[in-house]
């Protein structure tokens, strides 16, 4: 059998699985819809978690985009995992007790203004949008990668197995086929990474093999795997792979990934699931445990294949010949196929020599070995991941729990996207602001149809990306902390905030955010409009790292505005005492 | 909540807790793993410095145990103030 086959085997197997889910939870009521009934185990609800927040850019890009620039993208471990701490102790558990269905309706109810609700629906439409583009997008590269058909039926077929159980089940059928995907993504991400970290350092962990010596057999067999990882790469002229540059931009930066994924309000209405105060400060840890299986894996994935690689290039060391190019391994001759590698003999020495021709350090070793440029001239940074399996020389079935993986881990960031613009959609905007005597049989109607919707938007705007794809998650990113997360904490934290504060708050964070991305990256990314270019760059902060710069635009307008007009009614005040503890969190679960 | 000072009480506790473990977020992230890297450069861990380890597992490891740690505190504050979910 072939590898395709068996890729549409196991891929197939797991549709079969989330059908099956889907038609056993599916929806009877606008409760199960938007919060699957508030009945997921704080266990289970923290599973479901991390399928939501792991996309195709986690599970695919995030290995290689460590290993290509080393200690400098930790950031994104970082970043990614510091803002569940932030969720955890500012905003989860409150907005439990609040104990209503979406973000936008807590902005409205707490700030007493369909002013607020409005533009609250308008920044989760807008980081929610920008953010499912590149999931339907990663949904049909992952398609057509290992299913051998084109992007666009990939794509097809991605939002008709997301319209199946999230129109059937809505949130409750979200929430159950979340959690087989996340089975499905761990174990297709850590079996090749123990079998490699085995092969390199026998240790079956690998962050514990990261920093382990290399075992017998390998090259540099005693010595720690990151220093012959970083005396190669310095060998060949990369920069070294621990090496720190700009630390104060790195912290910017991990800030403002932090603070945009606490405000994200896909993985916000997550916590409104569970039943309990007490269950939604438990599910923020266990989700927490279940994206760390990846993210502590993830850096010594990372580290080992790029070492694999280089090792493959060079397999007598530097001073040894290159690799010549006929006995390169198969594995990367069926990744040359795809495009993800590829080579050119320059100097026509059969022999494939792989090192940093840009650093001018490497110029005379060059002309000296008659080298005449990098020969390895295609090297995705997705290879590091996709090709992994069979590195580690693992069988067929492993590629194609690989393949059931990465569409596992695109499809579930999708529906949890779709559901939170839905639910804005049918519960704030029809519901709330629009037509409050709606009947809950017609929410009901009225959400599926949103979603169905929704999901058509989804694939068109997948189809026909808008020409920025690369900007756009750090406008999610940048707005979400810029907009959300000041207002929802100061909602929570300070009963002074009242409408006209927290207006103008989120329009300062919205305004300001936009502007700076939109004055280096054009406006609405339209290429060729940028009236500023990057020595331009305001204290040097670089458009992808200024959300926390827009936070603090929030925080302040809001605090200022607020200070200058009427304190919020006493009602409200009552509201944020109730808000601030959790007794009597079960009687909110009839809404 | 069984009076109002209790309330009060239990709020500043609460405040307090999430204080204390946000020195320590902002230690293990922007501390140690990033500004503070230089400094504790000279213990090596694994081939590398500490920094480095605190960067690509030591950060994620003291956020799991930071959130545990709050939910297992503020779930007995709940019980000690008398504002917890029956």
């Amino acid at each position: 059998m072939d590898q395709t086959t068996l890729n549409f085997i196991v891929v197939g197997a797991s549709f079969a699985l989330y059908f099956g889910i889907a038609i056993w939870a599916r929806a009877a009521s606008t409760s199960e819809f938007y919060a699957a009934g508030r009945g997921v185990n704080p266990i289970v609800n923290g599973m479901a978690t991390a399928a939501d927040w792991m996309s195709a850019a986690s599970f695919i890009s995030m290995a290689g985009l460590i290993a290509f620039v080393g200690y400098n993208n930790s950031l994104f471990l970082m970043g990614w995992t510091g803002g569940y701490v932030l969720m955890a102790m500012l905003l989860a558990p409150y907005l439990r007790k609040f104990g209503k269905f979406t973000v936008p309706e807590f902005v409205g109810d707490r700030y007493y203004s369909n002013a607020a609700r409005v533009v609250a629906v308008i920044c989760l439409i807008v980081i929610s949008v920008t953010y499912v583009i590149g999931q339907m997008r990663g949904a049909g590269i992952a398609f057509s990668r290992f299913l051998e058909i084109d992007i666009e039926a990939g794509l097809f077929t991605a939002g008709a197995v997301v319209f199946v159980y999230a129109v059937l089940g809505g949130m409750k059928g979200i929430t159950y086929t979340q959690v087989a995907q996340y089975c499905v993504l761990i174990t297709a991400y850590t079996i090749p990474a123990i079998f490699i970290s085995l092969n390199l350092t026998g240790n079956p962990i690998p962050g514990l093999g990261l920093f382990s010596t290399m075992a017998e057999g390998q090259a540099g067999a005693g010595q720690h795997l990151l220093v012959v990882l970083d005396g190669l790469l310095t060998d060949l002229g990369f920069r070294e792979y621990t090496a720190t540059t700009n630390p104060w931009l790195m912290a910017l930066y991990t800030l403002s990934l932090m603070i945009g994924t606490a405000g994200l309000p896909h993985v916000i209405i997550r916590f409104f699931t569970v039943p309990r105060v007490a269950d939604a400060r438990w599910s923020a840890g266990w989700a927490l445990v279940f994206i760390a299986l990846l993210y502590l894996t993830a850096p010594a994935v990372g580290a080992m294949a790029r070492l694999n690689i280089t090792t493959t290039m060079w397999p007598a060391g530097l001073e040894g010949e290159a690799v010549a190019q006929d006995e390169l391994p198969d594995w990367f001759e069926t990744w040359q196929v795809t495009g993800l590698l590829g080579v050119e003999d320059k100097n026509g020495d059969g022999r494939i020599q792989y090192y940093n021709d840009a650093n001018p350090a490497m110029a005379e070793l060059a002309a000296e070995r008659g080298w005449e440029g990098n020969e390895l001239v295609t090297f995705n940074r997705d290879i590091l991941v996709l090709a992994n399996p069979e590195i580690a020389q693992l069988p067929g079935w492993v590629i194609a729990l690989i393949a059931a993986g990465g569409i596992a881990a695109a499809l579930s960031t999708a529906a949890g996207l779709l559901l939170a613009i839905s639910s804005a959609i049918s519960h704030d905007l029809i519901k709330s602001v629009y037509n409050p005597e709606i009947s809950e049989r017609g929410e009901l109607i009225a959400a599926r149809i949103s979603m169905a919707v929704a999901i058509c938007v989804a694939v068109y705007l997948g189809l026909n990306p808008p020409g920025f794809a690369a900007q756009v998650v750090a406008l999610a990113f940048g707005l979400a902390a810029a907009t959300l997360f000041p207002t929802l904490m100061m909602g929570i934290f300070s009963k002074r905030m009242n409408a006209p504060g927290a207006v103008a708050g989120m329009l300062a964070g919205l305004i300001s955010t936009c502007l700076y991305l939109f004055l280096f990256l054009g406006w609405f990314f339209i290429p060729g409009t940028a009236m500023l270019d990057s020595s331009q760059y305001l204290f040097g902060i670089p458009p992808t790292h200024f959300g926390p710069i827009g936070a603090v635009f929030n925080f302040v307008v809001a605090y200022f505005v607020s200070r200058a007009t009427a304190a919020p009614p006493e009602h409200i005040q009552e509201l944020v005492e109730s808000v601030r503890i959790p007794r009597g969190a079960a009687g909110a679960v009839s809404h | 909540m069984s009076d109002n000072s209790d309330g009060q009480a239990y709020w500043k506790a609460n405040l307090r807790l999430v204080g204390l473990c946000m020195v320590i977020w902002a230690l293990a992230s922007f501390g140690f793993a990033i500004l503070l890297r230089p400094l504790i450069s000279g213990i090596a861990v694994g081939g590398t410095d500490l920094g480095f380890w605190f960067a690509q597992q030591g950060s994620i490891l003291v956020f799991l145990v930071l959130i545990f740690f709050y939910a297992w505190r503020m779930n007995s504050l709940d019980r000690e103030h008398g504002v917890d979910e029956e």
